[in-house]
């Protein structure tokens, strides 16, 4: 109960921290364009005729909507509970009567506002593009969207707060999220629609978290995916949640127990 | 009780290497660790309400001791009790009650306004409006923050910050308050409008308080206790002024004359510590302290004179020698 009513403050204390740090915010929007780069390319690899039913259009509505997505999704906690390990910052989380992961995690849903601000003028030109051929038709694709979108933030979140964790084990666990990024990059569909890949790469693309986190969301609104396909990637996402969600918080647990609190 | 400590010890594995290029090669194929005893083996318990300084030179295990006492930190041996809890189960009922304070470390958001962490703290301690409201005018008016509660964090001076710092601590009544140098780099003046505060509060609140300072005025305006500790390991535990008589039992007498004297004179009434123009200071046991006075008033012209105990930081850095020194032996004789 406590926790439930603490949170609302949390979040705003986000917000202010988010409107304060603006044009840092404005600078990661910034390196979150490549999908909006990439587009120009696919759009040239389309041209003469679609790719495996990626039409010109259907590349437009991919890259746009998985710009969206990113913004909504972006997790950075690993760096912040690094830091505060190292540098005993951590203490002042601690000492609150409430769980550390909820501070991390309304900071991080809190910047959602200031970037979808962003995000939605790309969404109208998203639309204006494609029309509304290139979005999902489907009453259950926009019902479990937010779900779908909170799943893809769910995964990221925990991944981060079980990199950052790590830093509580060894001395620093940033260079992690480089290998995380890596796997994102190429597994995700960020780059590439999972689709395109060959179909080993696609199947060891589905057996990893990363499409969760980006692929699946998009195709479930750009109409990719039928009703039980959606569902049946829901729950997929979901069941990587809970599972890389118990990773983190007993990792983070457990390595409290090492912790320092050196310089804090 | 308010806070036990009973054979309380955390020791660090760390890992140690020479410097330069061929250590860091070195280091990387065999590392050398060794195992600091940070405390070792430390008991006290406190009364509630308490006002106790916790002494030490750098490194002795003070602010170890106190993350411990806060359950930041878990202890590789012996047992805690704050507030009738285990620290380190870090139960909401415990943070509710207790607050550490570091002079070198913050929990006000950096970019915003004082004002925005108060909110926050009293919605994790839940702290109904008007008890918030009545606590924050109350605190910001005794440490004369007025607007500076809505200014940015970055934009205020040290002491400023710091008592910004305290208002936070303090919004949600904590009944055990640990300080670790409160009063680190602030000017004399807020110096001594925070020990006034902090014994404020202690009064007001019955709190429970565990001081550590490098400022020894500190320890003396808010500490009728001491506990002294030294490479981990207890090496007092009583009153200020028995630490005192215990270590230095001298006493300083300053006499100021109106005529110039020779040394021979000065010599002939106790140990002379120091002499400048006018003002003469004596080192005199507690119980010639009467007679060495009746005889300089009788053979010098004195225009005044004060009788002190010894300034604490030489009373503490001779503790500290000494505890070494018998520390060395012990190790010797291991």
């Amino acid at each position: 109960m406590r926790t439930l009513r603490t949170l609302p403050a949390l979040f705003k204390l986000g917000l202010a921290n988010a409107m304060a740090y603006r044009a840092e915010l404005l600078i990661w929007i910034f390196t979150s364009t490549m999908p909006l780069i990439l587009l120009p390319v696919w759009h040239a690899v389309a041209e003469e005729a679609p790719l495996r039913g990626f039409s010109q259009s259907r590349f437009t509505a991919y890259f746009l909507a998985g710009f969206i997505i990113r913004q909504m999704v972006g997790n950075w906690a690993s760096w912040t509970i690094n830091y505060e390990v190292r540098t005993g910052s951590l203490n002042r989380r601690l000492l609150r009567p409430i769980h550390p992961l909820w501070s991390y995690a309304t900071e991080s849903l809190a910047s959602i506002p200031l970037r979808s601000a962003l995000a939605f003028p790309i969404a109208v030109l998203l639309i204006a593009l494609t029309g509304m051929s290139q979005l999902a038709d489907s009453t259950l694709a926009w019902l479990i969207a937010p779900l779908a979108i909170l799943g893809s933030w769910a995964i990221g979140f925990f991944a981060h707060v079980a990199i950052g964790a790590l830093s509580l084990w060894i001395h620093q666990s940033i260079k992690v999220v480089d290998v995380w990024l890596a796997g994102f990059y190429v597994f995700s569909g960020y780059l590439i629609p999972v689709t395109l890949f060959p179909g080993w790469l696609r199947d060891l693309s589905w057996a990893l978290p990363f499409p969760y986190m980006h692929g699946f969301p998009i195709d479930l609104v750009t109409g990719a995916l039928t009703d039980a396909e959606a569902l049946g990637m829901l729950g997929a996402q979901w069941a990587w949640v809970l599972v890389l969600g118990v990773v983190a918080v007993a990792m983070f647990q457990r390595g409290l127990r090492r912790y320092g609190a050196f310089g804090g | 009780m308010r806070v036990r400590a009973v054979g309380l010890k955390k020791h660090f594995r760390v890992s140690k290497r020479e410097a330069g290029i061929a250590a860091s090669i070195k280091a990387l194929f065999s590392r050398r660790h060794e195992t600091v005893r940070a405390v070792d083996g430390v008991s006290f318990s406190i009364r509630a309400g308490e006002r106790v300084g916790f002494l030490g030179p750098n490194g002795a295990g003070k602010t170890t001791t106190l993350k411990m006492l806060c359950g930041l930190l878990y202890p590789t041996e012996g047992t805690v009790e704050v507030a009738g809890h285990v620290p380190q189960r870090r139960e909401s009922a415990f943070l509710d009650q207790i607050m550490l304070v570091m002079g070198q470390k913050q929990q006000l958001v950096w970019d915003l306004p004082p004002a925005d962490t108060f909110e926050l703290n009293r919605a994790v301690y839940q702290v109904d409006r008007a008890q918030y409201e009545q606590t924050v005018g109350e605190l910001v008016e005794l440490l004369d923050l007025g607007d500076l509660i809505s200014k940015p964090t970055r934009e205020l001076s040290l002491g400023e910050r710091m008592k910004c710092e305290l208002v936070a601590a303090l919004i949600h009544r904590p009944k055990v308050l640990f300080l670790d140098e409160p009063t680190i780099g602030l000017d004399v003046s807020t110096q001594v409008k925070v020990r006034e505060f902090i014994r404020d509060y202690n009064e007001r609140y019955g709190a429970t308080l565990m001081l550590t300072s490098h400022y020894m005025d500190d320890v003396a305006a808010l500490c009728p206790r001491v506990i002294v500790i030294d490479k981990g390991r207890l090496s007092y535990d009583g009153s200020l002024e028995e630490l005192v008589r215990q270590v230095r039992p001298e006493k300083r007498l300053t006499l100021h004359l109106r005529e110039e004297v020779g040394e021979d004179v000065l010599r002939g009434l106790g140990a002379l510590v120091e002499r400048t123009r006018g003002e003469v200071v004596f080192q005199i046991p507690q119980d010639q302290l009467a007679r060495t006075v009746s005889r300089a008033l009788e053979t010098l012209d004195v225009s005044d004179f004060t009788v002190e105990a010894a300034p604490l930081e030489e009373v503490m850095s001779e503790l500290f020698a000494k505890s070494r020194a018998d520390r060395a032996r012990e190790d010797e004789e291991e």
